[in-house]
């Protein structure tokens, strides 16, 4: 624990806590006897390989919010976007197994008289193919958007505003059925994933065990480019954009390279999220999940990585719960907490352990993994 | 066999009857009102046309009785009854009270085709009502059905008629009776074609069109060539209504997003809990109604015009809570406004959702709101057009509010240069309340009006919340002006891309544009100048 | 390097806690004595307009079910979470209700697409579904009883009421982008097409969720209409969009007895919003109507509106549809006398529960049911008359007979066992390969 590593010891902390539950969750769900208490049940492993999915998406969020200071609304289009490409392999091995038993158009487009695949659906069937089309197609669809907002120099409430546009355009666009997506239903009903049965408990926790590979993964790719010279640039773009970009640096460039691997982090997050929970529609794109995004990111303490995770856990495990004991009120209990950590807790919940931790240990070490309160970010 | 039987015998019996009882005269009537009390469709229209036949007096006031789901029979006798304005219910053979118990009886049923009919039949009786309006009603019903029995009575109310509108209408009436009238010359047909051509609205083109197969060829010609005049009339119109649809979709969001204008524009609070305000608006309205249903009905027809101030105190006040409890803490940190208001939005709507339930209220609109009037081929509703004039009359007013008042000036004074305003010795506490409350208030009038046109339920204001953002960013954070504008352009622009692209993808181009035009105009339509954009 | 290691194991146990909290909680108030009732209906979001009366239908049936003594002698015991109106967790809550709550059967869903995000886990985990809601058809699963109408038990009554009682010759088919429509629409347009409709005597058009504006779809409508033959508007338009549609129809003076408009997604709950003099003589198909005079359906309507302490609550449809769901799960229970759900499924088809109307529907061999089919019109108290009524029964057909995909297809689980078994290949589709 040098101070040559980029990750420092919360990160340590995380990676261990990450790839031990990776590895054991999986191997307790298979090897351990049905009446073990120690074994988790079936429902949890995909349950809990969701949380591991949203964790990377928050990841990713926190990437470009809490270290470059773009406030994405529109976050929820690449995860979605990431999802559908792997929904579409899924769809293609379906094969003759749909109802309506054709070998090549899923069961919706027979449906909707399709008479051939649309151009678009071309390649899929290759697992390959739509593992590239994965990071290829949220990773473009954030160039060419970020091409053309960070050159203008929109920033601000600004880009959060349009990033919600687009993804509500998007998210218009594929509850057309015309447009070959499957519309409101969205793509379901799959059955394997390289010729291993999507439902069985083996495939699930493999899936399981590459979501925390993932999430780690991530992390440290993350870890690297806040803690390389990119990031030291990244958030001298975030405290002062105008006086980074007169000191010479190209602004729009380094905010473009980070917007697009943010993309294509949650692409990944998305093409893994959907055959753990075995449906993607349309209300992925939606707004307001965009909006729950951002705010596991904060919750959990933005600018901290680690902390974005922790969010993403905490309030989707809080969703779950709530959901099922308070099924009429969850929503103030949901509500209430998002107030509660804003005003209380302006670092999250990451800030308040690593506080704490401050406290009783009372030589706490600077190393940058905390940053300082993040200034006014709409400029 | 025995029906023809008994109608011979019925005379007989009868006259032997009348020496007995007086007044009461054989008709046909007994027949018709029999008719009734089969409870089937057809037996029911036969009914009205005997009725009508019969020339019984009481005919005029069985039929209103019965459109109005006011005729009843009686299963065991076979008696019929109905209930008059008043609510007595009388017996309709001779008209006479009738002290029947009214929970033996059952409604003589009605469907559209039977609605016709009787609307038909009541026509001729409405055309010597005293009142215009139902003369111009009753003229509009004979157009419609066509129905060649009302032309006597038709030609002798027209030779009586003074009120010039009325004449227009019946005489347009007549002409759609000539035109396919067996004995009309075809010179009268084409003049009666150039007659209902004269309407040049879409039920003209519609009758012409439809003109029966054995009218004669000149007639069939003329018709064609009145048909292809209004048709280009419309075609005119059509873009015309373009705008019109235009501006009152424009209205809408001009509403729904003026208050965010003062919130987000002018305070930088990014209020996601904004469309709950809207949606609180709508629900005084509702609760208003519900109140006025109870305790004064005689003021229900005012019961939108009570409920703006009230919305716009409860709003408002709930606007001044929000700003006190929760947003003067993140004052600096715009967006975590965002996830506080997000968090508040959500119970906000299951507070309401809790209280009223998750599903829609009725908000009942006023009499003077209802109905359409036409411009030209166009045709407007009085709701949208009282939204338009409402949404610009709340727009000047707060422009008068910020520009014209000592708290605007305050308001305009804190949002510029907090520090140095409080050095004025103003208390910018204060005023931040009173603005993100004044914003909330006016969502909440905007519920009062978006309640007339959209479900008031817990989710209303969901529905408004990008839109209005939309039209905030896309007319320029922070100037008012520039919400009119953008309101109106999106409005307009949306409504014209409909028709040729269908209505979701004209929403996703509009997306896509203002996306392309924040590219061009990073800070909207009519961008702040000075330094207090880079603060 | 001790107290690193001190640290994650603090935090693993942490986390493990969380995670047995977020699942574990409602199991633990389970007592053994009890058949656990799995309601999946959104509470939240945007069907807890139409679904949440669903939720309270299902624990008064329940509550009635008790006071009768419950099934094969224990009482039932609802489990509730809300899944709202969010399609993946209602996969989750799905797997939730059996896998840890265990319970027996699960009535939920309204949505077509929350039905095909769950239909995995019910094949997956073996479980009982039943479905309340009116719904396109092209579909039969094992594992799933379809206890709303299906497009021959809806749609083409009400198309033939208006051909014949209306004479309508022109028509307009409205409906909200999704599955439901599109299907129901593609039926009615093969079914209007052999009936010697026109192709330009039909127009067809589709609206985004939630649509509000609804101006110019109506002055289309109107326009389309004054070709001078009569035009009916056959509407399938979802929840909240049909409010601002029925208001501008008001509005714009389309006057039933002009161009009548017949929906399919309008009933007792959808009217509750809605000023209904402007719009008296629009109708409904149905199976079932509040205002159907049987003492059946007086008796229910008593109770319910005693059980939910409002004198004024509606009932419709789909909740008919979950007293017949509920009636015929419980007879088979005890018709197989476990609540095994391979049993209680071999026991389902055949098996016979009065409906509110009057007759008596039976669960078919294809996981549908029989249903009279109503036509309703609106009248001023927000309620329907009805107007016209189907002679007897209406088998609901999983199939349609009008769609090119589908007219071979046959759903039989008591002889075949297969839900799309090929009458042409004579063989099970889905499970031949």
């Amino acid at each position: 624990m040098t101070r040559s590593l980029f990750i420092d010891r919360t990160g340590w902390i995380f990676l261990a806590i990450v790839l031990a539950v990776a590895v054991l969750v999986p191997a307790s769900n298979l090897f351990l006897p049905a009446g073990s208490p120690f074994r988790v049940p079936d429902y949890l492993v995909p349950l809990l390989g969701k949380y591991l999915c949203f964790a990377l998406l928050a990841l990713s969020i926190d990437l470009i919010w809490g270290y470059c200071g773009i406030l994405s609304l529109g976050h929820g289009a690449f995860f979605a976007l990431g999802g559908y490409a792997m929904g579409m392999y899924l769809m293609r091995q379906i094969g003759t197994r749909g109802v309506y038993a054709d070998p090549i158009l899923p069961d919706f487009m027979v449906f909707l008289n399709y008479k051939e695949l649309p151009w678009f659906w071309h390649g899929f069937d290759m697992f390959w193919f739509a593992a590239i089309m994965v990071v290829v197609v949220p990773g473009l669809l954030a160039f060419v958007f970020g091409w053309f907002a960070f050159r203008s120099r929109v920033t601000g409430v600004y880009l959060s505003i349009i990033t919600q546009a687009m993804t509500f355009a998007l998210m218009l666009a594929f509850f057309r059925n015309d447009m070959g997506f499957g519309g409101n239903n969205g793509l379901t009903d799959f059955k394997d994933i390289l010729g291993y049965n999507i439902q069985s408990g083996e495939t699930r926790a493999v899936l399981f065990l590459l979501s925390g590979l993932a999430l780690a993964g991530g992390y440290i790719l993350c870890r690297f480019i806040v803690s390389s010279k990119l990031g030291k640039v990244l958030v001298a773009i975030r405290d002062a954009e105008s006086r980074t970009r007169f000191i010479g640096y190209r602004v729009e460039n380094y905010k473009l390279a980070v917007f697009v691997i943010s993309a294509m982090i949650a692409g990944v997050a998305g093409a893994l999220y959907v055959p753990q929970i075995g449906i993607i529609n349309p209300s992925e794109f939606a707004p307001a999940a965009s909006i729950e995004m951002v705010i596991w990111v904060a919750v959990g303490g933005r600018g901290t990585l680690v902390g974005a995770a922790l969010g993403a856990l905490v309030v989707n495990a809080g969703k779950t719960w709530f959901t099922g004991v308070l099924p009429d009120a969850w929503l103030f209990a949901l509500g209430l907490l998002f107030v509660l950590v804003t005003l209380f807790l302006p670092k999250g919940i990451l800030g308040v352990i690593t506080d704490g931790w401050q406290r009783t240990q009372r030589r706490f070490r600077s190393d940058g993994s905390v940053p300082a309160p993040v200034p006014n970010a709409a400029e | 066999m025995i029906l023809a039987l008994l109608r011979r015998v019925a005379p007989i019996v009868l006259i032997a009857f009348v020496a007995i009882a007086g007044p009461v005269r054989a008709e046909p009537v007994d027949d018709a009102l029999a008719l009734f009390a089969t409870d089937k469709f057809d037996d029911t229209q036969k009914g009205v046309e005997e009725l009508a036949k019969s020339g019984h007096p009481g005919t005029a006031d069985i039929l209103t009785a019965l459109a109005g789901g006011k005729l009843f029979f009686n299963p065991a006798d076979r008696m019929i009854f109905y209930r008059d304005a008043s609510g007595t219910l009388r017996d309709a053979r001779y008209g006479a009270p009738s002290t029947v118990d009214a929970a033996t009886l059952k409604t003589v049923r009605l469907n559209n085709r039977l609605r016709r009919v009787v609307e038909a039949s009541l026509g001729s009786a409405d055309l010597i009502s005293p009142d215009p309006g139902k003369r111009i009603g009753a003229a509009e019903a004979i157009f419609k059905s066509r129905d060649q029995a009302a032309l006597p009575s038709l030609d002798t109310a027209l030779a009586n008629e003074k009120d010039t509108r009325v004449k227009q209408a019946m005489e347009v009436a007549r002409a759609a009776i000539i035109v396919t009238f067996p004995g009309a010359s075809d010179a009268d047909k084409i003049a009666a074609v150039d007659k209902i051509a004269s309407r040049a609205d879409q039920e003209a083109a519609a009758l012409l069109r439809s003109l029966p197969a054995d009218t004669p060829e000149a007639v069939k010609t003329h018709a064609e060539g009145a048909v292809t005049t209004i048709e280009h009339k419309l075609a005119l119109w059509a873009a015309l209504q373009n705008v019109a649809y235009g501006i009152s979709l424009g209205s809408v969001l001009l509403l729904a997003a003026v208050g965010l204008a003062i919130t987000f524009g002018q305070m930088g609070v990014i209020n996601m809990a904004h469309g709950e305000m809207v949606m609180i608006g709508a629900y005084t309205t509702f609760v208003v109604q519900q109140v006025i249903a109870a305790y004064a009905p005689g003021l229900s027809e005012g019961s939108l015009l009570i409920a703006i101030p009230l919305a716009f105190l409860v709003a408002g006040a709930i606007g001044v809570a929000i700003e006190r409890c929760v947003i003067r803490f993140l004052y600096g940190r715009p967006l975590e406004t965002l996830l506080a208001t997000w968090g508040i939005s959500l119970i906000l709507q299951q507070t309401i959702r809790s209280i009223f339930g998750p599903t829609n209220q009725p908000v009942s609109a006023p009499s003077w709101m209802s109905g359409a009037f036409d411009v030209g081929g166009i045709s407007l509703t009085y709701s949208r057009v009282a939204i338009v004039v409402f949404s610009l009359m709340v727009f000047f007013a707060l422009l008068l509010v910020l520009r014209r008042t000592s708290l605007g000036l305050q308001v305009r004074a804190v949002t510029q240069n907090r520090r140095m305003a409080a050095a004025m010795g103003i208390r910018t506490d204060w005023i931040d309340a009173m603005t993100f409350g004044l914003g909330s208030g006016v969502a909440g009038i905007a519920g009062v009006a978006l309640s007339q046109i959209d479900n008031v339920s817990p989710n209303l204001g969901q529905g408004y919340i990008i839109d209005s953002f939309m039209v905030v960013v896309f007319g320029g954070v922070g100037n008012l002006w520039g919400t009119l504008v953008g309101a109106m352009t999106l409005g307009i622009a949306n409504k014209f891309l409909e028709p040729y692209a269908g209505a979701v993808l004209g929403k996703i181009l509009l997306l896509v544009a203002i996306i392309l035009f924040i590219q061009k105009r990073p800070r909207g339509l009519f961008a702040l100048k000075g330094r207090a954009v880079e603060a | 390097m001790q107290k690193l290691f001190g640290t994650l194991a603090k935090t693993a146990s942490t986390l493990a806690a969380a995670a047995m909290v977020a699942g574990g909680l409602n199991a633990a108030a389970a007592a053994e004595d009890t058949i656990k009732v799995g309601v999946l209906h959104s509470l939240s979001g945007t069907m807890a307009i139409s679904e949440t009366t669903l939720k309270d239908t299902m624990l008064f049936l329940i509550d009635e079910q008790n006071k009768k003594g419950g099934v094969l002698g224990k009482k039932l015991e609802a489990v509730v979470v809300d899944p709202a109106s969010n399609w993946p967790l209602f996969a989750e809550k799905a797997k939730e209700l059996i896998a840890q709550d265990k319970v027996s059967v699960v009535f939920g869903c309204w949505t077509s697409v929350s039905r095909k995000s769950v239909l995995p886990v019910f094949k997956e985990l073996n479980s009982i579904l039943f479905y309340p809601v009116q719904y396109e058809g092209e579909e039969s699963e094992r594992n799933v009883f379809y206890t709303g109408a299906a497009p021959n038990q809806q749609a083409i009554p009400a198309v033939d009421y208006l051909m014949k009682e209306e004479g309508v010759k022109r028509w307009v088919l409205a409906g909200t982008d999704y599955v439901y429509p599109r299907t129901t629409n593609k039926i009615l347009e093969a079914y209007l097409k052999a009936k010697g409709v026109a192709a330009d005597d039909i127009m067809i058009n589709y609206t985004p969720f939630g649509h509000s504006d609804w101006q110019t779809i109506v002055s289309d409508i109107k326009k389309f209409g004054s070709a001078g033959k009569k035009t009916a508007v056959v509407s399938t338009i979802n929840g909240d969009a049909n409010v601002p549609f029925y208001k501008e129809l008001g509005n714009q003076g389309v006057k039933a007895t002009d161009i009548p408009v017949v929906a399919f997604s309008v009933g007792e709950e959808e009217l509750a919003g809605i000023d209904t003099k402007p719009l008296v003589g629009h109708l409904a198909a149905w199976n079932y109507f509040q205002s159907i005079d049987t003492p059946e359906n007086k008796a229910f309507i008593e109770k319910w509106q005693a059980y939910t302490k409002n004198p004024k609550r509606v009932t419709n449809d789909p909740m008919e549809a979950h007293v017949i769901g509920f009636a015929m799960w419980v007879k088979a229970v005890e018709k197989a006398g476990t609540i095994d759900p391979d049993k209680v499924i071999d026991a389902l088809p055949g098996t016979e529960a009065p409906n509110l109307t009057g007759g008596t529907s039976v669960m078919l061999s294809n996981h549908h049911i029989t249903k009279p089919v109503f036509i309703g019109e609106v009248n001023e108290t927000g309620q329907f008359d009805v107007v016209w009524k189907t002679d007897g029964l209406v088998p609901g057909d999983a199939w349609s007979d009008f769609l090119d995909g589908s007219k071979d297809l046959d759903s039989d689980w008591v002889k075949l066992k297969c839900g799309n078994y090929n009458t042409k290949t004579k063989k099970c589709g889905g499970q031949a390969s």
